[in-house]
């Protein structure tokens, strides 16, 4: 009863945010929304007993990557891509985008029972208090079954970081020459 | 309804608390500020203030109450709801960061949580956004420097704060709380001795996050009036203060647990030292009797009354300390006691290092900060995690005493250090001498 009631908190406020931040005009509003969606989001992980996701979705999405976008965000001059037309054609193209994705979940709904596992609908789970500590479970999986993909993940990332740096090196360079 | 009275009967006692943590927290960061402006005062040979109260103890309430009664200002050309809701921000994210923390062995506000020390240092990153919210709404240009300073102070330092709270993770090999002041009970070390590197640089990056000097930048009342603040008033600007000062606290905790061993008093396993269980008691006594002796040289009769009203208190404080091992059904009591009194003495210790440090340094420049940042800290911070491995790695697998890796493993660090000084110092002298005028994009 508690957990579909805060469940039902925290989806309404994470779509109720995340429509308002589709449509605010004032960027910044837009951002005070979408880290309120982050934090709706990591409610649910709270709720699903997923601690680690909670405390991970909080430190990175809205401790970390939230602030470097309103950091930007301030840096950039507001009021000048607004008005321009490229912008406003992304409304259509976002609008497909969101009829596919609408309409794939749509379709994994419906299609849930079929599916192996049993679908979407979990009968039966275990009690909260007997899971196994979920950082642990976590960390076991990504370095033992999961290592491949953990290892290729990070090494793209490496090399991400790497681009940064020779990039913004660069340009300093040839600044001071 | 059943839901909610469920719901009561299991959590009563947390909510109890959290209640109990928005009502007093308020009163200590008040009482922080005092005691910070005594120590300026002492270290400056000044007073400081002496008028509300005796030795100016009811100055917290003063101020308090003159915060409350203040105009509350909203700018005309402010974003009014996010000018509104920003303070808040700041305030809730100490506040509710300081839910997870452990005080004492049974002394705890939340329920143990799996991932306790990342929830708290997490959710107390959050103020940022108050503070950078903020700046932006007042519409003001001290502001919003301010905010975008504080910004970048948040990005360079919490990545070298993470790192440095990773060695001693990786040394207790957990995140709950209460297993991590174990973990160094069973070591029987505490993990600054360690890993003291780690600390130094989780120091260092806690005095960036808590935006206190030396690394005041986004509030340096020369340059910024007052930062991000600049156009708050009343209760409002109180909020921000509080929530700077319950951040205090919360990272001092943080600190404490990690590296400082939480409530476990010095030497936790020598049964020698078991009198050191009564060193509470004969602490808050000892300060009593000093009241005591003080009342008698007291100028005025009120400050003769009020110091025996401290003393007084002192020693009620005492008694109960004392009550357990005099009454044994009490015996159970011991522990937590005992256990707040360490964690608090440690935590005051190392508030009092940041008061010291800020009486004592002077103000960085914002590209030093930056460099001290990026070049030392993360680079020393990496190295430092690495290093920590190394030592455990040599510790399980080829049996190196836990010291000798340790100590060698500290050396490497700091000589990798000493390095990236030397190397900094290098760089800096090569770009003065390119360009006389260094560029400073973020400066005001």
């Amino acid at each position: 009863m508690l957990d579909s009631l805060l469940f039902y908190f925290f989806a309404g406020v994470a779509v109720l945010s995340a429509a308002l931040m589709v449509t605010r005009r004032n960027v910044i509003h837009c951002a005070v929304f979408l880290i309120t969606t982050l934090l709706a989001t990591a409610g649910i992980f709270l709720q699903l007993r997923a601690e680690f996701l909670f405390v991970t979705q909080i430190i990175l999405y809205v401790g970390g990557i939230m602030v470097l976008f309103i950091f930007v965000i301030m840096l950039v001059r507001l009021d000048a891509p607004i008005h321009q037309l490229r912008f406003r054609l992304q409304k259509f193209v976002a609008f497909l985008v969101a009829l596919v994705l609408g309409l794939e979940v749509a379709g994994i709904l419906l299609l849930a029972r079929k599916l192996p596992g049993g679908g979407l609908f979990i009968k039966e789970s275990a009690s909260p208090d007997k899971l196994p500590p979920n950082s642990e479970e976590l960390a076991r999986s990504l370095f033992s079954t999961y290592l491949l993909p953990f290892e290729i993940a990070s090494v793209l990332l490496l090399v991400a970081m790497v681009g940064a740096v020779v990039m913004a090196k660069n340009r300093k360079r040839s600044d001071l020459s | 309804m059943n839901a909610v009275l469920q719901f009561l009967q299991t959590w009563w006692l947390e909510l109890v608390c959290g209640v109990v943590i928005v009502a007093v927290v308020p009163l200590i960061a008040g009482y922080v500020v005092l005691v910070e402006r005594k120590l300026m005062a002492d270290m400056q040979a000044r007073l400081g203030p002496m008028r509300v109260g005796p030795h100016g103890l009811l100055q917290p309430i003063a101020d308090a109450v003159k915060l409350l009664i203040k105009e509350d200002i909203i700018p005309r050309d402010a974003d009014a709801f996010i000018f509104w809701f920003a303070p808040v921000i700041s305030m809730v994210a100490a506040l509710t960061s300081m839910g997870a923390l452990y005080f004492g062995p049974d002394f705890r506000v939340a329920r143990d949580i799996n991932v306790g020390i990342l929830f708290v240092i997490g959710v107390s990153s959050l103020g940022f956004l108050g503070i950078i919210l903020g700046g932006w709404a007042s519409n003001s240009h001290y502001s919003i420097i301010g905010a975008i300073r504080s910004t970048a102070q948040l990005v360079s330092y919490e990545t070298a704060g993470g790192l440095a709270i990773i060695s001693a993770l990786l040394l207790s090999g957990t995140l709950k709380i209460s297993a991590i002041v174990d973990a160094q009970s069973a070591n029987h070390v505490w993990f600054i001795f360690l890993a003291p590197i780690g600390f130094f640089t989780y120091l260092v990056a806690s005095i960036a996050e808590t935006n206190r000097a030396p690394f005041d930048l986004p509030e340096a009342e020369s340059e910024l009036v007052a930062g991000y603040m600049t156009e708050y008033s009343g209760f409002r600007w109180a909020l921000y203060f509080l929530g700077e000062y319950a951040n205090m606290i919360v990272v001092a905790s943080v600190a404490t647990t990690l590296f400082l061993g939480g409530w476990l008093r010095p030497f936790p396993n020598v049964h020698w030292l078991n009198w050191l269980d009564f060193l509470p008691a004969l602490l808050i006594a000892a300060v009593g009797v000093y009241c005591v002796y003080r009342a008698g040289k007291q100028p005025a009769k009120v400050q003769v009354g009020f110091m025996w009203a401290v003393a007084l208190c002192c020693f009620a404080v005492a008694l109960i300390y004392l009550l357990p091992w005099i009454f044994s059904p009490l015996r159970f009591a011991v522990p937590g006691l005992n256990g707040a009194f360490w964690f608090l003495l440690k935590v005051a210790g190392y508030i009092y290092i940041f008061m010291w440090l800020r009486f004592t340094l002077p103000r960085y420049r914002f590209d030093q900060l930056m460099h001290l940042g990026w070049y030392i800290l993360i680079p020393l911070a990496i190295v430092n995690v690495f290093s920590v491995g190394v030592a455990m790695l040599l510790e399980s697998e080829f049996g190196v005493n836990r010291w000798l890796a340790l100590i060698l493993t500290t050396i490497f660090t700091l000589a990798v250090s000493i390095y990236l000084v030397y190397l900094h110092d290098r760089r800096t002298v090569a770009t003065s001498s390119a360009s006389a005028v260094a560029t400073d994009s973020y400066a005001g």
